[in-house]
């Protein structure tokens, strides 16, 4: 059978302010009808720009330097853009990553449709909009009728996710490439996504290209694997093959990195144990550090983001607070920070109720120093105008009165080298600073003033799994140090279950479920903790077949 | 049907939440003319030399000598009722001067928005397609340059090539020539009434007459639309829906113009009120460069004649206009944009 | 070298380096700065005596002794029109930097903390964007009294609502950052995070809006005295000077309209392109 897509030594560069920076060196790989192949890499690794070339999509920067994409037996290198148009949609489709933004948000989804399928084929508006009905059956997609005069707006992500499959395959193209098709997605929606896209292809025998960052969602779709490192692609076979025996040493890392059912934090970053400088023993017996007693948080229009939560943490303790977008995990963690008010129940902190001091006055209260937090989007949380030391240096400053000074200087560096971050960059702007040197100083800053309690408000979920792994053992590694306790505030069980003792689910701002995390994992007793623990989509190296047979069944 | 029904929904709506607009604006005059530093009652009364007790039956004529709240109410019941005062200038109701001169402010304003939208959408859009081409570079130089001249500066310029120069232009005084026989009055608006008569070559007169005032204003604002139109189609064009749109393979035509000028005029749209907004402040200058018949003329008359009771009606009427087109440009907007209406 | 010295040549090298590869910006801040050195110098710069009418020389077009021409009371053009840059630029720094600190201040804390203060400020700035701008400036001026102060006063007023609103929008998108929270949690009150977290974000951001600005304010100022508000003949002001010389287009005397207008369109040009430089220079996330 001849190759339905062949890439041969694809070369692209963009023009940047700094001239011609290349962003593929030379790729090449080949797919045949029906089949499925996973694109796998980090942020910029090139997987995307991949997916681009091959649709001839590249914005007006990036340009095909060298090399072939042939396509049904086409050279469309260099096809002219009224021929591209003729194949796109037709022939092959794509699915983008943000569904919400890649459907034109004054247009209903069903003018949407008709104008595909008007694109290619001449038919009648009647027909097509008949078509557009049977597409969004196809797709799932309940109360089709009233969803065909709706906006985008107007859907969930999920939702507009399958309106763009339903728009991607209104042609039946031979051809699908998805990529990132459920970044940004709550992880029961991504499943739910995933295996229509899984059982649509395979039913009409699509060949299908998912470009991903996320191995485990490589490894249960697709028949091949390949492994893509900054514009080179490193390795690539059939999935078992792959995942058994990574031959290059990139792809080892990759998959030694991803957290499965059974890893431990330290399979996670291979070769660098650092074992904690000194473990402080603590006398046993002494009460909680933090104690939760039916917290209420009300916002307006009566929304119980949440309600009545209760838990405690021991000192040094661990405890993870899982839930989706909505759940009020993030609410949450701001409460015990104190940078909100609460509507009712108490906060206790070694004793002592915290939840009386208003948010307001909360900075003046000697307890500031001992509750810190880390924030989610490393890019975000911290102040584009401060320096790193500054960053670092301004809890010193705002809660211990420090001075700038050989003392300051002094403890700035402390809490940089213990979070990891090489001194010549204390002198660096947020936007000098990569995303995991970014996650260092914001934990440097955390960890600076000497907390008891730090809140990680989802420390990780910005970041590439590698460098994840890496800071995942950070956290772990100052925790036992320190004697630091942990609340870490996440929406991913499995980076939960390795960094903590104990973990509570929240679903609506109420606690389903509570208890040590293995037992949790092992034997959960809510189905909503199933049904997130299901959607994880976790691969196993030493399986013997890819779970893709499961999406085909 | 329910489009429509939504539709007169949507304006009553608007037009409801704009009361207290309105209403701010009343009291914001009323401040203005009454309660800051200045004796109103000097200025109403017959002239510079006028006695102290003239002015202190003037006073008491006009209620200075009560209250604010009061005054405030009785403007405000006068303001309802239509009572804007007379004109020491003109002698006349200052309401009856305002509806005769008003369809000739509007006639200007409105040729004057028509041109320049006219202008800047297609030069936007052209320079949004191809940036970096010389046409990119052209529209936006002029864009730069279009926001630095002066209303007056570039209405004198225009007057002296194309009247004293290439004798092109009629004489750049009022609506028409002294001699020309006006329409007769049926909207006010000299073009339509033309028009509506068949009496072309009036309509021709009038039209040459407009053309000056009305491009010296739209030049003015050519710039702000263009700018904008370029830098939103340019943003629409970069985004992800326009990516989908090419990935699914629709002719280009309808990729530019289906799917990024209908989302790219969206912003166009809502500039365009504050461009109206600068157009009414610009007429000022405008009517005053070209000797032209309007409100804004006679309000400016009125004013250096510290004549305040038509500056005071013309404030008010000023805003009432432009709150009036944003409660218009609101509804259109809520047409064009369904993301509105599902809030 | 100290920490703060580093900053101070890395900062200096990058306006460089901005303006190296941005030859308008350069021109626009050689522009903007040679505009305030004549505004500073103006006395010692005029030719003649910018208010001395000499009749005999009345109307003379441009040439070799009046650089400009000469107006209807036979006074130098071109010192008129350097004398009036004192007066014009005068007026549009002092409007627009008393908007702009009433404005940062009003709008970060409305942006910042919400609720009702930032209704009713809400409420005062719509009030006053429904009126045409240059008309309420003619309506303030007209209510104030026909004073230079007072075109100042109305300048700033009707600049007023850009200032609270755009404040208010750039310290909204910020307030929930991560950075802000993280000040909160490093100890810092509200008020010390709007003044010296946020408001200092916004900066960048406002340096540019404050740049455009200066021209439309100068355009407004110019607009007011062309009829017949604030500044009074004989002063030199180039709005007053176009006004007097619109009475001679007609017979085609074209530089008493020309060169001031020149003045005005110069001036806004050198304000608007700085402002679109000050973008590159002033924010550091271009910083590389």
């Amino acid at each position: 059978m001849t190759d339905l897509l062949r890439v041969e030594d694809l070369r692209v560069s963009f023009s940047t302010r700094h001239g011609m920076v290349a962003a593929l060196h030379g790729i090449g790989f080949a797919l045949k009808a029906g089949e499925t192949l996973g694109i796998v890499g980090e942020s910029g690794s090139g997987k995307s720009v991949t997916s681009l070339a091959v649709m001839r999509l590249l914005d007006r920067a990036g340009r095909i330097a060298s090399g072939r994409i042939v396509f049904q037996g086409r050279d469309i290198t260099r096809a002219k853009h009224g021929d591209l148009r003729s194949l796109r949609g037709a022939a092959m489709s794509m699915i983008f990553q943000n569904p919400r933004s890649a459907l034109n948000p004054i247009r209903t989804v069903e003018q949407q449709i008709v104008d595909v399928l008007r694109a290619h084929k001449p038919i009648t508006l009647s027909a097509a909009r008949a078509q557009a009905l049977e597409l969004l059956r196809a797709v799932l997609i309940r109360n089709p009728e009233q969803r065909l005069h709706a906006y985008p707006a107007e859907l969930s992500g999920g939702m507009c996710q399958r309106v763009m499959i339903a728009m991607a395959m209104a042609c039946e193209p031979a051809l699908l490439i998805a990529d990132e098709p459920t970044t940004g997605l709550d992880v029961t929606t991504q499943k739910a996504v995933m295996d229509l896209l899984a059982g649509i292809t395979a039913q009409r025998g699509m060949a299908m290209i998912l470009i991903t960052h996320d191995l485990g969602l490589a490894a249960r779709y697709c028949g091949e694997i390949a492994v893509m490192e900054r514009g080179l692609m490193v390795e690539q076979g059939p999935t078992a093959t792959l995942f058994q025996a990574p031959k290059h040493p990139y792809t080892q890392r990759l998959i030694a990195a991803s957290p499965t059912r059974r890893s431990t934090l330290a399979d996670l970053a291979q070769g660098e144990p650092v074992a904690p400088a000194s473990v402080i023993q603590r006398p046993p017996g002494t009460g909680p550090l933090l104690d939760l007693r039916h917290v209420l948080k009300v916002f307006t229009g009566d929304v119980r983001a949440v309600d009545d939560v209760s838990f405690s943490l021991p000192p040094g303790g661990s405890l993870g607070l899982v839930g989706e977008s909505g759940s009020g995990k993030s609410t949450l963690s701001r409460l015990i920070c104190r940078l909100i008010d609460l509507d009712g129940g108490d906060i206790i902190f070694q004793g002592e109720s915290i939840s009386a001091i208003p948010a307001n006055d909360f900075h003046r209260s000697p307890r500031r120093r001992d509750v810190q937090i880390v924030f989610q989007d490393p890019h975000d949380s911290l102040n584009p105008r401060f320096t790193a030391f500054d960053c670092i240096a301004h809890p010193l400053r705002r809660l211990e009165k420090m001075r700038d000074g050989a003392a300051l200087t002094t403890r700035v560096h402390e809490a940089a080298s213990r979070a990891g971050l090489p001194m010549d960059l204390l002198e660096r702007y947020p936007h000098q600073l990569s995303g995991g040197q970014k996650a260092r100083v914001g934990i440097a800053r955390a960890i600076a003033p000497r907390p008891r309690l730090l809140v990680l408000d989802e420390p990780t979920a910005a970041l590439d799994v590698s460098i994840q792994a890496v800071i995942l053992q950070l956290l772990d590694r100052l925790r036992k140090e320190d004697d630091l306790a942990m609340l870490f505030v996440s929406h991913d069980l499995n980076v939960v279950r390795m960094l903590c003792d104990d973990l509570v689910v929240l679903q609506h701002g109420k606690v389903v479920e509570a208890g040590p995390s293995a037992a949790v994992f092992e034997n959960p007793q809510s189905g909503y903790t199933r049904s997130l623990l299901d959607a994880i989509p976790h691969f196993d190296p030493h399986a013997t077949a890819p779970l893709l047979q499961v999406a085909e069944g | 049907m329910s489009v429509l029904s939504g539709i007169a929904r949507r304006v009553g709506r608007r037009l409801l939440s704009s009361i207290p607009a309105l209403l701010g604006v009343v009291v914001v005059t009323f401040v203005l003319m009454r309660v800051l530093p200045g004796d109103p009652a000097v200025f109403f009364a017959s002239g510079p030399s006028a006695g102290k007790e003239e002015i202190e039956q003037i006073r008491h004529q006009m209620g200075l000598d009560r209250p604010i709240p009061i005054q405030l109410a009785r403007y405000l019941a006068d303001v309802a009722t239509g009572n804007l005062g007379h004109s020491l200038t003109t002698g006349q109701p200052v309401t009856q001067d305002m509806e005769r001169r008003l369809p000739a402010s509007l006639e200007l304003t409105f040729t004057a928005l028509v041109i320049a939208l006219l202008l800047s959408v297609p030069l936007g859009v052209a320079a949004a397609l191809r940036p970096g081409s010389p046409v990119d570079h052209a529209v936006r130089m002029l864009c730069t340059l279009g926001v630095c001249v002066p209303t007056f500066v570039s209405g004198l310029l225009l007057i002296y090539v194309f009247y004293y120069l290439l004798g092109w232009a009629p004489d750049p005084t009022a609506r028409l020539d002294i001699f020309a026989s006006t329409p007769p009055d049926i909207t006010g608006f000299y073009l339509v009434d033309f028009a509506m008569t068949g009496d072309w070559s009036g309509w021709w007169a009038a039209f040459t007459q407009l053309l000056l005032p009305a491009i010296s204003m739209a030049l003015f604002v050519l710039a702000p639309l263009a700018r904008m139109t370029r830098a939103s189609m340019l943003a629409v064009l970069g985004s992800d829906f326009i990516r989908t749109a090419q990935s699914v393979g629709l002719s280009r035509r309808r990729v530019v113009i289906t799917y990024a000028l209908r989302n790219a005029l969206l912003p166009v749209l809502t500039i365009t009120g504050i461009v109206f907004s600068t157009m009414l402040g610009a007429n000022v200058l405008v009517e005053k460069v070209f000797s032209w018949p309007g409100v804004a003329s006679y309000a400016l008359d009125a004013l250096l004649a510290s004549d305040y009771a038509p500056v005071q009606a013309f404030v008010l009427l000023m805003a009432t206009i432009f709150v009036l087109v944003n409660v218009l440009i609101d509804v259109l907007y809520g047409i064009a944009d369904p993301r509105v209406s599902i809030e | 070298m100290s920490a703060a010295a580093i900053q101070r040549t890395s900062t200096a090298r990058h306006v460089l380096f901005i303006l190296r590869g941005n030859p308008v910006t350069a021109i626009a801040s050689l522009g903007t700065a040679l505009l305030v050195l004549i505004a500073i110098f103006a006395p010692f710069l005029t030719p003649y005596d910018p208010i001395a009418s000499d009749v005999a020389h009345a109307l003379a077009p441009p040439d070799a002794a009046h650089w400009a021409g000469t107006d209807q009371l036979g006074r130098d053009i071109f010192s008129r029109i350097v004398a009036a840059a004192r007066l014009d630029l005068f007026i549009a720094v002092t409007a627009v930097g008393l908007s702009f600190v009433v404005g940062a201040v009003v709008g970060g804390f409305c942006g910042y903390r919400g609720g009702r203060l930032d209704r009713w400020v809400g409420r005062f700035v719509d009030v006053l964007m429904a009126f045409p701008l240059f008309v309420l400036a003619m309506a303030l001026v007209a209510a104030l009294g026909n004073r230079m102060e007072n075109i100042i006063i109305a300048t700033a007023v009707i600049n007023l609502p850009f200032y609270i609103r755009f404040a208010r929008a750039e310290v909204n998108v910020r307030r929930n950052a991560g950075w802000v929270e993280a000040a909160r949690a490093c100890g810092d009150s509200h008020l010390s995070v709007v003044l010296r977290f946020l408001l200092p974000n916004v900066l960048p951001a406002m340096a540019v809006q404050i740049s455009l600005n200066l021209g439309w304010a100068i355009l407004n100022a110019a607009g007011l005295s062309f009829i017949g508000l604030g500044v009074q003949a004989p002063t030199p002001e180039w709005g007053i000077m176009v006004a007097e010389g619109a009475r001679f287009i007609t017979t085609g005397k074209w530089w008493l309209v020309a060169f001031p207008g020149l003045a005005l369109m110069l001036t806004v040009l050198f304000f608007n392109l700085l402002g679109d430089g000050l973008r590159d220079i002033l924010d550091p996330r271009m910083r590389t």
